[in-house]
């Protein structure tokens, strides 16, 4: 029962951080309709950003551990929306497949200045939040996946009261819903969609710095495999609907977790995208999404 | 006899007698050529996918592993029980590389049709997102199956490729997709990329076409695939994962979608450069990440995409304006 | 007049020939693929030094054969595919006599096929799995292999850490890792111990929870992760955090600065097989770290360090006692290599090409790494 039970926690913690990246994927989608291929990398600068944060603030502090987290957020919200700016806003409008290649440029470029600039050599990242070990009746609980479960649930809670209690989350909804029809209302799409980007990066860098936390190894080529998960748990849950989201990566993290504990750990990469495809065959609108007709 | 038909017999003719002096030939130059060829097979495999019938597939690489593998496991295995302790001929050894090839391609295009008949109802993004997927599954499983070695992969397999081979099969590639989107085939997989919702409302079975396209490049990802493996005497499952899928797609939006001449003139320049650029190795992704946006940005139609054929007309109608 | 003619020419031309230099222009060059750059680029570069170091001090010596040796380095950025077409490079291009490669086992038995087919020899410093010789007659290696690390670990975690239950935490992904777990279990179960559970994990992965907790529910009294430093230092962190206390060891693969920098306060008190140690109180050990420390500001040189060092040594004395640059005669010579004294011990070919060497045990205390003990074949 111990057994199952830590495993419970594991998975919850792993999908707690697939949840931080699948939100920016989601949220993306929905006002832009495009997946942003880029966005595993964000996760990843945002762990370096932690990681150069940490190195000159004191370890095993909260406050620090703070300090690192809202550095990295703030670092990638920018990188997000000067992203958005420079390379996705020229094509708006034009085919959508002309802005998925140029995502996976984005993305690649991102990945391999990081090679050239940080080394492909993984680093270890520091402990900046306390690293405690706290013992529940046979159950242990790392202070580190504490944190990821509680920040990640602040994250997700402030997210939807922004857009459903904000104006400019107002704003996102209208356009995810009907851009033209938005603007006609008089919504600013540029600065709403800036709007998204910065939050979604935000949000992929805070997982990014999470997963840090928690799997000290970073390497600029680390966001590839979290990120591809991460979509995989926004389509699960509904591309476009944020709790649907918070929902896919818990599952995929509880699954993932009991069949990585099992006989068959070296099927778990495949088992996300048989998940993925199984999706798309019989649900494609995701547990909790609305089905459009554009899409399939 | 059709032109195409005479390129081709030219084409194999001339790669038989390039591969009779290939001793004469730097084996450094050599292998730089033959990896040429394989990267040409490739890429205009997937261009019939991606930018003739316009469906976005990034598991390339997966239709090529499951060719690789199959024809190693193939030459490796049923190999020597058909050939026997002395190895057999120059004759039989090829013929039994013909089998495994074709075996592999064969396989591979069952993958194809796999993928395929899923992705039907997949536009765009999603695709793209699901052929990734299959593509790591494929992988993923082959880690898996240890009597094809599991994650360490095959090591060993006979060194069978030759330039012959590798250009046969490329001039094949490229006669095979040529005849395809010149035949009413061709309108249907060029209809299907430019308005699925409109094909399909004027009675075009977009399905089928999909299906095809899906299918020939499959077949022809796998052709590479025994090719790539009997050449480099070694393959594991990471070698075929996410980055060499994308790696080909590179060449294909570089050459243009849904221009054969220029994703061959694109695969001949991205081969070519990592070996010529390979003491600024780490620039030149970064160089190509860069090629990429500016390209979307600039010139999405790709950086050789020409009209060839026309450029060729207009040449022959100055040299030659008597002909008219 | 024109008698004197042939006489004074066949005077001049014995002159010119006596004067002529000892020196002839053209180097012997020696080839490295290794893995510069990339994941495992702490071995790749730990072993470059040390075969850079003994290349220049024999030049620094004269060189062999009269004349100097040049050393011809090309990375493989721990990608597959890349060591063979670069050994290609390395064999037709710039024809070299020998080929000095790789540390990882997988890599070797990547480019030994192609130097087998050239009939060039290729001598690998620290491939541990036994398949890498079994390529062919040109394949040699200057360390032990897995049958041998695996017993020795076995014997360790029964005799000296006391562990009757074990668990085996391995990657399917290297051909090191399965190899190695392999010996061990034979032999741990030959002595007497039990593999209670085996939980497997590819390269790459970060998360190590869902295995390490099925394994602390199995109740074992150690661990062995038969794997490469990045995964063995999360797997060690992940198991502290955990709240298991059992003991974790491994092979060869742990050795790495890196691993007590991601590993940190949990790699404390683990233990590692490997081929050599710093600390071990023979001259030729003592002179090797002080020749390193000075070319490469004061670094200590770990066993990829030393195995590169001699891995280059045996080729060139190899070259040496055959008298030419002639491959053949390099291979036979290579094979008849009989107490060649490396720093990593005697080195002697045995009828597989691989040399049979003592391996130590090293503890990782104080943030450091510690020689605990020798053990020998």
């Amino acid at each position: 029962m111990t057994e199952f039970l830590q495993q419970l926690l594991n998975g919850l913690s792993l999908g707690a951080i697939y949840a931080l990246i699948a939100l920016g994927y989601t949220m993306v989608y929905g006002v832009l309709r495009f997946i942003n291929f880029a966005h595993s990398d964000v996760f990843m600068v945002g762990a370096f950003i932690g990681y150069f944060a940490g190195k000159h603030l004191p370890h095993g502090t909260v406050w620090g551990g703070l300090v690192a987290l809202a550095a990295a957020m703030a670092g990638c919200a920018v990188l997000g929306i000067v992203i958005e700016r420079l390379a996705y806003r020229p094509l708006r409008g034009g085919p959508t497949l002309n802005v998925l290649i140029t995502a996976i440029g984005v993305s690649l470029f991102l990945e391999y200045t990081g090679q050239l600039v940080f080394g492909a050599t993984p680093r270890a990242f520091p402990a900046i939040f306390p690293a405690k070990i706290i013992s529940v009746r046979g159950l242990v609980v790392s202070m580190n996946q504490v944190i990821v479960i509680v920040v990640a649930a602040v994250l997700m809670v402030a997210l939807q009261l922004s857009v459903y209690r904000t104006k400019i989350g107002m704003a996102m909804r209208a356009v995810s819903l009907n851009p033209k029809a938005a603007q006609l209302v008089g919504v600013n799409i540029d600065v709403v969609i800036s709007f998204t980007f910065g939050l979604g990066s935000a949000l992929a860098a805070a997982g990014g710095v999470l997963y840090a936390l928690n799997y000290p190894s970073i390497d600029p080529l680390m966001g590839m495999v979290p990120g591809l998960k991460a979509f995989v748990a926004a389509v699960l849950g509904g591309v476009g609907n944020i709790p649907g989201a918070a929902l896919g990566a818990l599952i995929l993290g509880m699954v993932e977790t009991f069949v990585d504990g099992s006989r068959w750990s070296t099927y778990k990469d495949a088992i996300a995208f048989a998940i993925l495809i199984g999706i798309l065959l019989f649900r494609p609108a995701g547990l909790l999404g609305r089905f459009t007709t554009e899409k399939v | 006899m059709p032109k195409p038909l005479i390129a081709l017999i030219t084409a194999v003719i001339a790669a038989f007698g390039v591969s009779y002096f290939s001793d004469r030939i730097d084996p450094y130059y050599l292998d730089v050529l033959i990896g040429v060829g394989i990267n040409i097979i490739l890429a205009v495999s997937l261009n019939l996918v991606n930018g003739y019938t316009g469906q976005f597939s990034l598991g390339h690489a997966g239709f090529m592993s499951v060719g690789a593998y199959l024809s190693a496991a193939l030459t490796m295995l049923v190999g020597p029980r058909l050939l026997g302790d002395s190895g057999g001929t120059a004759l039989q050894q090829g013929l039994l590389f013909l089998c495994a090839l074709v075996a592999g391609g064969l396989g591979a295009a069952v993958a194809g049709l796999v993928v395929g008949i899923p992705s039907l109802r997949l536009k765009g993004d999603y695709l793209a997102l699901v052929t990734l997927g299959f593509g790591e599954i494929i992988r993923v499983i082959f880690q898996n199956v240890d009597a094809l070695g599991g994650a360490l992969g095959l090591n060993g397999i006979p060194y069978y490729t030759t330039f012959f081979w590798v250009y046969a099969f490329a001039a094949l590639t490229v006669f095979t997709v040529v005849c395809l989107v010149r035949s009413t085939y061709g309108r249907g997989f060029i209809a299907t990329h430019d308005d699925e919702v409109a094909s399909e409302a004027v009675g075009l079975n977009t399905t089928r076409y999909k299906i095809v396209a899906f299918v020939v490049g499959a077949f022809f990802a796998g052709v590479a695939g025994g090719l790539y493996g009997h050449f480099k005497l070694t393959i594991t499952p990471t070698g075929f994962d996410f980055t060499k899928s994308i790696e080909i797609v590179v060449m294909v939006i570089l050459g243009g979608m849904g221009n054969t001449t220029g994703v061959i003139l694109a695969a001949i320049l991205l081969t070519l450069l990592p070996e010529v650029l390979r003491s600024v190795e780490e620039y030149r992704m970064v160089l190509y990440s860069l090629l990429l946006i500016v390209l979307m940005l600039v010139r999405p139609k790709g950086l050789f995409n020409f009209d060839y054929l026309g450029m060729a007309t207009r040449l022959r109608r100055k040299l030659w304006p008597a002909r008219e | 007049m024109f008698r004197l003619l042939r006489p004074l020419l066949a005077a001049v031309s014995a002159a010119m020939a006596l004067s002529a230099p000892a020196y002839s222009q053209e180097t012997i060059k020696i080839g490295e693929y290794a893995s510069l750059t990339g994941k495992e680029a702490a071995f790749g570069q730990s072993s470059h030094k040390g075969t850079l170091l003994a290349i220049e001090e024999m030049n620094a010596a004269g060189g062999v054969l009269g004349r100097q040796l040049e050393l011809i380095t090309e990375d493989n950025q721990t990608k597959q595919g890349e060591s063979a077409t670069i050994v290609k490079k390395l064999i037709s291009r710039e024809k070299v006599v020998g080929v000095l490669g790789e540390v990882a086992s997988m890599r070797s038995l990547e480019a030994a096929p192609i130097c087998q087919a050239y009939r060039v020899p290729m001598i690998s410093p620290s491939s541990t799995n036994p398949k890498v010789t079994q390529i062919g007659n040109y394949i040699f290696r200057v360390c032990f292999i897995d049958p041998f690390q695996g017993t020795v670990m076995a014997k360790f975690a029964k005799e000296t850490l006391k562990i009757r239950k074990v668990a085996l935490l391995t990657s399917v992904s290297s051909a090191y890792s399965v190899g190695l777990a392999k010996y061990f279990k034979e032999r741990f179960i030959a002595d007497g111990g039990e593999v209670v559970i085996e939980q497997k994990f590819t390269e790459g992965d970060k998360d190590f929870n869902a295995q390490l907790t099925a394994i602390k529910a199995s109740g074992v009294e150690g661990i062995f992760v038969p794997g490469y430093y990045t995964e063995a230092a999360l797997i060690c962190k992940q198991a502290r955090d955990l709240g298991m206390t059992v003991p974790l060891f491994g092979g060869d693969g742990w050795e790495a600065p890196e691993l007590i920098e991601i590993g940190g306060d949990a790699v404390e008190g683990c233990y590692y097989s490997t081929h050599y140690s710093p600390e071990v109180d023979t001259p030729a050990v003592k002179e090797f770290v002080a020749k390193f420390q000075a070319r490469f500001e004061g670094e200590i040189p770990d066993a990829m360090a030393a195995l590169g060092y001699d891995s280059a040594g045996v080729m060139v004395d190899a070259i040496r006692r055959a008298g030419s640059t002639d491959e053949p005669a390099v291979r036979d010579a290579l094979a008849a290599t009989r107490d060649f004294p490396g720093v990593t011990g005697s080195t002697s070919m045995d009828k597989d090409r691989n040399a049979s060497k003592a391996a130590v045990i090293i503890m990782v205390k104080d943030g450091k790494f510690k020689f605990v003990q020798s053990i020998a074949p």
